[in-house]
């Protein structure tokens, strides 16, 4: 038993690309993403169409591009024009100023400004108009007479998130993508492997029981992943700042957790598929889609269909998210998510039995 | 020419004859765009509140009248005791609070400025900021309200009106599913052409390949093309899912939108074949695709604009296949641009595919 | 083909690993319609000679030239008049026999009824025409190889490379092969098969013993036998064995 899970490491760890590969990729991807990943507007490109410029008419375009959202993109002349430079995507969207735009304002008339944004991306287009119509709104109230009026001031506090910065957010997200595919992917392609090479008969007519043979695939990959978990929150804390607010010994321990579920369920995929490549889109289609999209990763699970909430509770990364914010953020102890750690733990007992009973099915 | 045929011949009997890769290949896209358009929203329905009414006076319950009638919030408690609603906050059960203080109704009679604490969930930066800036505009209409009933003449300065093209109901539907697509097929594109190779490498196959005259491109080609049909086949199943499951509206020219999925095809189906010349084992290129894959996605303005991120990041873009192609699928699809506009992305897409699939060509050796 | 009648010429051949040497100084020839034997331990460097020779693997030195061309600039020439069965099983499992030929046939640029004339020919000699439809992983151990074996003479190469053909094989499927080896001597192919079964060597013309990836022997096996005053091959081999260590 012990020379064969010795076997499995020499296997992973002889083979210097696969061991750069194995742990270098995970810490690429959060710096990646960590750097670059997020969902605030920043230098969105604005186009504007001002027919008769002045004074006012700049002075509302400065405050514009002052604010940091947007980078002027191009003067514009016509309606033509407009859907010409939406078109080629020259800008996400266009403020419109009307004709004598300060005559007007002297006159006593209210002048208008249209902001055409471009909704096929919705997400960035209503926060650009909700930006503009802000910077617009404190623009108008500059120029009413401030009053004694009673006021009723809010006072916005955010919570776990200050800065609300969006690592917050991608950092349990990556650590859980990464576990699930070091863990669940590579088991279920090394099984497979074996299987397809027919290597898996040499082992199985060999004393070691079917058990310690899985055993034995599967411990070096718990400790892979274990490395790579404890490297990214490493590069997490100290290069992106997130905190670990709650018990360390906690999150490893829910890590642990989380990898046994993975890898238990890269054995049940290994158990179904017939060779590597079966194996591998199984895992891309079965897992690595629905744990970017459905567990709450990027998508908030509430905004979802009620189906869609429904199929993401058999989404065994959403329960681990949930846990490592709850952790990390919040600084809570098991007993906010002792719900969800049984979850985990019944999903990867399931999982487990599946497999075995799989696995004897085919011996007979 | 006709050694190619009898190689894709070939691939196309072992694609049909895999019991299990047959649904995977062509049901499972299917499938997933069927489910995952409907997961991918960052659009709030509905604001989780808890009431923290210390005040509890004629004024704070008219403020916080304006919130139970809004069919945005829905009110998940209600106590006087702002602790109890900070551990809901903890628990997950509410994303916002609203405090109001005592002494609120006071200030506001004496023309003190009356304060309202809104406390966040902040997890989820965007999501908070959104759900803030619902909360603060309707505490500001309410402002606008009592200085309307005091002042009755005074008006805004500057009228703002807006509007959305392209999309005026803002449904992200329209806006992912050209993006879940262009996924999809690329993992289907990239995955089965990549480790088709390495799988030879591994069961010894390709010796037997290596040792006939056959030229490297025709090797190349062979493999490529079986997977760059089946892959452009998905893309037609999906597209008409799109078209009339979903009713997304094609408002470009549809051969457009094959003539650049056809090049982009062959970008990332290079790239998995040269994953493939320089790995041995099926694990490692799987790993390695994977790798990119992620990337690639990630940063590709799929999912979080393009616009959000640093220079650097977008430099990388320059190699990201898929953030040319979506960018194209959608220009195409959703606001119907034609040829001329996106003919400069294309020939970018185009060269790095001659020069992927040179270097793959390239690499992959005969002779070791 | 050269003009002196050789199909292989190798001299001086050397494929260095690193520090371990697979090949030391080879040097021998084969010449045209011969069933050349290339005998060796497991491990003494067969594989790797025959890799060189085919093409697959560059040698560190020497100087050789397979069918009268340059292995070390040649390769794609030689490729088209030599065939190769390699050690490891080299037919698609998942495709049926017909479909196996039919590639093979069609990356070596044969046209579709020639093909289809040849292998028919050939399974009907084998017998098993009848399994034409059955794919490879449904079919035994014996008769896979001589598939495989068809397969590499298929284009009617000039010379094919056998390597361990007869491996894991029962003794009557190993004669019946035997068999085809001498069929295509016969019909002027020059046969190149390695194999560490020393009663084959009987069936060969000439046969070369590595040990240790150096030649320690090369002639035909009556003159072997009595060189080193055996009663077999298998002693002749055992005797060379010794001496080395």
């Amino acid at each position: 038993m012990k020379r064969f899970i010795i076997k499995e490491f020499l296997h992973i760890f002889r083979d210097v690309r696969s061991m750069v590969i194995l742990f270098g990729m995970p810490l690429v991807q959060v710096l990646l993403f960590g750097f670059a990943i997020t969902n605030e507007i920043r230098d969105a490109k604005v186009s504007i169409v001002d027919p008769t410029p002045d004074v006012v008419t700049h002075a509302i375009r400065n405050k514009l591009f002052a604010s940091g959202f947007f980078i002027e993109s191009e003067i514009l002349n016509s309606q033509e024009e407009i859907s010409e430079n939406f078109r080629k995507g020259e800008s996400k969207m266009v403020v419109i100023f009307e004709n004598d735009f300060s005559g007007k304002m002297e006159r006593g008339e209210h002048p208008t400004i249209q902001l055409i944004a471009d909704a096929s991306d919705p997400n960035t287009a209503s926060m650009l108009v909700n930006y503009s119509n802000g910077i617009i709104s404190e623009f108008n109230r500059g120029q009413q007479a401030s009053s004694g009026f009673p006021l009723i001031i809010a006072e916005p506090r955010m919570i776990y998130n200050p800065a609300l910065k969006g690592v917050y957010m991608f950092v349990p997200g990556i650590i859980t993508i990464l576990l699930m595919l070091v863990s669940a992917m590579m088991t279920s392609i090394s099984i497979a492997r074996e299987k397809e090479l027919g290597t898996m008969e040499v082992l199985l007519v060999s004393p070691l029981k079917p058990f310690n043979i899985i055993a034995g695939k599967v411990i070096p990959y718990v400790l892979l992943s274990f490395i790579n978990a404890i490297s990214i929150l490493l590069l997490s804390y100290y290069v992106f700042g997130v905190p670990v607010k709650g018990s360390i010994i906690l999150l490893l321990a829910e890590s642990i957790l989380f990898i046994i579920l993975a890898l238990s369920l890269g054995i049940f995929i290994s158990t179904i598929a017939n060779n590597q490549q079966t194996a591998m889109m199984l895992s891309m289609f079965a897992m690595m889609l629905p744990t970017i999209l459905l567990s709450g990763f990027i998508f908030p699970i509430e905004n979802m269909p009620e189906v869609l909430q429904w199929l993401s509770l058999a989404m065994p990364p959403r329960w681990f998210i949930q846990i490592i914010k709850s952790i990390m953020l919040k600084g809570s102890g098991i007993n906010y998510f002792w719900k969800e750690t049984l979850i985990l733990a019944f999903m990867a007992m399931v999982f487990i039995v599946a497999s075995i009973r799989k696995f004897k099915i085919r011996l007979a | 020419m006709r050694t190619i045929f009898y190689i894709m011949q070939k691939e196309f009997i072992q694609v049909f004859r895999n019991r299990m890769m047959l649904p995977i290949i062509f049901l499972m896209p299917v499938i997933q765009l069927l489910i995952l358009s409907f997961a991918v929203t960052y659009e709030i329905k509905q604001i989780r509140l808890y009431i923290t009414d210390i005040d509890n006076s004629v004024a704070s319950r008219s403020l916080l009248q304006h919130f139970r009638s809004s069919p945005f919030y829905q009110i998940e408690g209600e106590s006087k005791n702002a602790a109890e609603g900070m551990e809901n906050i903890r628990k997950g059960t509410v994303h916002q609070m609203i405090c109001i203080l005592p002494g609120f109704e006071k200030n506001l009679a004496k023309g003190v400025p009356a304060k309202v604490q809104i406390i966040n969930d902040a997890i989820n930066g965007s999501a908070a900021a959104l759900m803030n800036a619902y909360t603060v505009s309707i505490i500001g209409n309410y402002n606008q309200g009592i200085i309307a009933e005091a002042v009755p003449e005074a008006q805004p300065v500057v009228k703002i009106n807006w509007l959305y093209w392209f999309n005026p109901e803002l449904d992200y539907k329209t806006y992912m599913i050209p993006g879940i697509l262009v996924l999809l097929v690329t993992i289907i594109g990239m995955f089965l052409a990549g480790m088709n190779v390495v799988r030879e490498k591994e069961i010894g196959t390709i010796e037997q390949i290596n040792v006939t005259p056959i030229k490297k491109y025709q090797f190349i080609a062979g493999k490529l093309i079986p997977f760059w049909i089946i892959a452009l086949f998905d893309l037609a199943a999906g597209l008409l899912m799109a078209r009339f499951f979903f009713s997304i509206p094609i408002l470009g020219n549809i051969f457009l939108i094959f003539l650049v999925a056809s090049v982009y095809l062959i970008v990332v189906m290079g790239i998995g074949l040269f994953i493939s010349t320089v790995t041995n084992t099926q694990q490692q290129s799987m790993f390695l695709a994977w790798f990119f894959l992620v990337v690639f996605i990630l940063m590709s303005g799929l999912f979080t604009p393009v616009e959000s991120m640093p220079q650097w990041a977008r430099n990388i873009n320059v190699i990201n296949p898929i953030a040319y192609f979506i960018r194209m699928i959608r220009m195409i699809m959703l606001k119907g641009s034609g040829f001329q506009d996106i003919v400069k992305h294309l020939i970018y897409l185009a060269l790095y595919g001659i020069t992927i699939l040179s270097l793959a060509v390239w690499r992959y050796r005969k002779t070791t | 083909m050269s003009s002196n009648g050789l199909v292989i010429e190798a001299e001086n051949m050397v494929k260095r690993f690193g520090r371990f040497i697979a090949n030391d100084n080879l040097t021998f020839s084969v010449s045209k319609g011969e069933i050349f034997g290339f005998l060796g331990a497991n491990g003494a460097g067969k594989t790797t000679a025959i890799r060189i020779l085919c093409g697959l693997s560059r040698p560190t030195s020497g100087k050789i030239r397979v069918a009268g061309y340059d292995v070390y600039t040649e390769t794609e020439k030689i490729k088209r008049r030599i065939g190769y069965m390699s050690q490891r099983f080299s037919l698609y499992e998942d495709l049926t026999v017909i479909e196996n030929f039919r590639f093979f046939g069609g990356i070596y640029g044969l046209k579709r009824p020639v093909i289809m004339e040849r292998s028919h020919e050939m399974l009907t000699r084998l017998g098993i025409i009848h399994f034409e439809n059955t794919v490879i992983s449904e079919l035994p151990l014996g008769i896979r190889q001589k598939l495989a074996f068809s397969v590499s003479i298929l284009h009617t190469p000039e010379l094919v490379f056998l390597d361990e053909p007869t491996g894991g094989v029962d003794p009557i499927t190993r004669r019946q092969f035997w068999e085809m080896i001498h069929e295509a001597a016969a019909s002027g192919i020059t046969v190149f098969v390695t194999t560490h079964y020393m009663d084959e060597a009987e069936y060969c013309n000439r046969v070369s013993i590595m040990v240790d990836g150096k030649i320690e022997a090369l002639d035909t096996p009556e003159r072997l036998k009595t060189k080193y005053q055996a009663q077999n091959m298998n002693e002749v081999f055992l005797k060379l064995a010794r001496k080395t260590n």
